[in-house]
């Protein structure tokens, strides 16, 4: 059984980066994109993880920015579903495609 | 102890103002028209403030760092939010919601001024959300408004998208360098394939806040469906702010790799003009023509950041105070027309000269600036900015941008031939000024008028700069 190393998590993490970018992209429900920015958000923190665990054990610079980035997207998904609550209740949906009032 | 309170000061003085709003949001004790005067003569304090007990010097753990050009910086913008509290007066004025709104607006503020004197990457990130997420929320200040909540959707979405890249590049920075500090990372640059991926991260968020071209696409929605004062907030507040920390972050960070950078910006500007100009050409909005003149601007200011130099910086600097002053009067202007008439589309200023001579001279002064036809500081700007775009001796590429700003003066031009030149059975009928709005208005005035003429501004900015 090989442990894993640091290869194999960022593989992991530019994964999920590019799950999230793609999901952003394609996902035409707004709750949905909102998961796909976190997608995003989590491989960072996985990033930041391992190189602070592999290469630089000394400092703890990659876990507090760790601990940050969480906090920091708690606040941005609630500001962005209070937002989108909003937008329900004038459009009353949630889709991307029917918000088209602003355009060209 | 005393250190701490004068290095902290514009900080603390933002933060003294946000609580006091709270206050007198909880208690319910001022009629909104008296709670604005207030919030006016807060900020006028703030500004003048920001002239007396300057200190430089490093705090948080060389987290954060401050010097007189910094201050010169938050001077700037404090300026601006002043300018904003006069001119969106009227429109302002009967909101029930308008302690939130300024709450909201200087927490902008002061995640900015963090942002601006950060000396860590981690400093920057938590200041940059703090300048961003509060922005969102007033994007949405119509609440009712279809338009309004669309606006804010797109606005925090791509933000949030924004700042996710931006993070990937900084956690890869942290893989190559193994430090988040500003001071060590240009030591630990190579410039290998790495660094470059890196730096392009690290540049695409940059371009998703300053709205360089290829990430352009939410202004103009944003600006469109935002109310009038958050669109100036973010036009003016917003991207030079973002615009002084980019120069730092190539200057400073990216040092080593400035052959990169150089290569990116000339591209991206010669693409944000051109994109920029031609999209203002076929506007009919006020608004949604101001946010690509605003791209334009922004592809201007990339030609001086290019150069690498001081002055560079000091040029930037020069052009965003005079872009405060004609880019606040332009929008001062359609955000009075569009309370009060309700209209928005250019073809209605049509005629405007004949029942509003005031307004429409100040929106034609503030167009002339915007363009930069000689006697209006923006001619000053636009000089500066392009001679120090020069100094790396590219002329060819200096021509264009030249060219670029006569293609400008077509589409600024033609609204002022609309107000002043073509009939209109139906002019916008006479409008009632604020006496807050006629103050800001006749501020932006004189200040398009009198700073390309008072030469000793630019050389101070330059001396600071040092």
């Amino acid at each position: 059984m090989m442990e894993p190393g640091l290869y194999h998590i960022l593989f992991i993490s530019a994964g999920l980066f590019f799950i999230g970018v793609y999901g952003f992209l394609t996902r035409r429900n707004l709750i949905t994109m909102l998961m796909s920015i976190e997608l995003i958000l989590n491989s960072v923190n996985l990033n930041f993880i391992a190189f602070n665990k592999y290469l630089w054990p000394g400092k703890l610079d990659g876990l507090f920015f760790t601990i940050f980035i969480i906090a920091i997207a708690a606040a941005e998904a609630a500001v962005a579903i209070a937002i989108i609550i909003n937008l329900y209740r004038t459009h009353r949906s949630i889709d991307v495609e029917d918000a088209e009032q602003l355009k060209y | 102890m005393n250190e701490f309170f004068s290095i902290l000061k514009p900080e603390l003085l933002i933060t003294a103002i946000i609580f006091i709003l709270l206050f007198v949001k909880i208690t319910k004790t001022m009629k909104t028209s008296a709670l604005l005067l207030l919030i006016q003569g807060l900020l006028l304090l703030n500004f003048v403030g920001g002239f007396f007990f300057n200190t430089e010097g490093n705090l948080f753990g060389d987290m954060y760092f401050s010097n007189h050009l910094l201050m010169m910086q938050k001077s700037i913008l404090n300026l601006a939010v002043f300018l904003i509290s006069l001119l969106f007066a009227n429109c302002l004025r009967h909101h029930e919601h308008l302690p939130e709104y300024f709450i909201l607006m200087l927490s902008a503020l002061l995640g900015m001024f963090f942002m601006i004197s950060s000396q860590n990457m981690l400093m920057f990130y938590l200041s940059l959300e703090l300048a961003t997420i509060p922005v969102a929320a007033m994007a949405n200040f119509d609440l009712e408004k279809k338009a309004s909540s669309e606006a804010a959707m797109k606005m925090i979405l791509s933000s949030a998208f924004s700042s996710g890249i931006l993070l990937f590049g900084i956690s890869m920075l942290y893989g190559a360098t193994g430090t988040i500090s500003f001071n060590e990372i240009p030591f630990a640059l190579d410039g290998s394939v790495l660094n470059i991926l890196i730096l392009v991260f690290i540049f695409t968020a940059f371009a998703f806040k300053l709205s360089i071209v290829p990430f352009h696409l939410w202004t103009a929605d944003v600006y469109e469906g935002a109310p009038m004062a958050t669109s100036a907030f973010l036009s003016v507040v917003s991207k030079g702010s973002v615009a002084f920390i980019f120069i730092t972050m190539l200057y400073k960070v990216f040092q080593p790799m400035s052959e990169t950078w150089y290569n990116m910006l000339i591209i991206l500007s010669i693409a944000t003009m051109v994109i920029g100009n031609l999209f203002a050409m076929r506007q009919q909005n006020i608004k949604r023509f101001l946010a690509f003149s605003s791209i334009a601007q922004v592809g201007f200011i990339m030609v001086a950041i290019s150069s690498g130099s001081a002055k560079g910086i000091s040029s930037v600097v020069y052009f965003v105070l005079i872009y405060v002053f004609s880019n606040l009067a332009a929008f001062g202007v359609a955000s009075v027309i569009a309370t009060q008439s309700g209209k928005e589309r250019i073809d209605a200023y049509k005629g405007l000269y004949k029942t509003n001579p005031f307004l429409s001279w100040v929106l034609a002064l503030a167009l002339f600036s915007l363009a930069g036809i000689p006697p209006t500081a923006g001619f000053f700007g636009k000089l500066f900015l392009i001679s120090a775009g020069a100094f790396k001796a590219n002329y060819g590429y200096i021509a264009f941008v030249a060219l670029n700003m006569i293609v400008s003066l077509y589409y600024y031009l033609v609204i002022v031939r609309a107000m002043f030149m073509d009939r209109n059975e139906q002019p916008i009928e006479k409008i009632h000024l604020h006496p807050a709005n006629k103050i800001g208005l006749i501020i932006c005035a004189g200040g398009i008028v009198c700073i390309g003429l008072i030469s000793w501004i630019f050389d101070h900015i330059q001396s600071l700069v040092g």
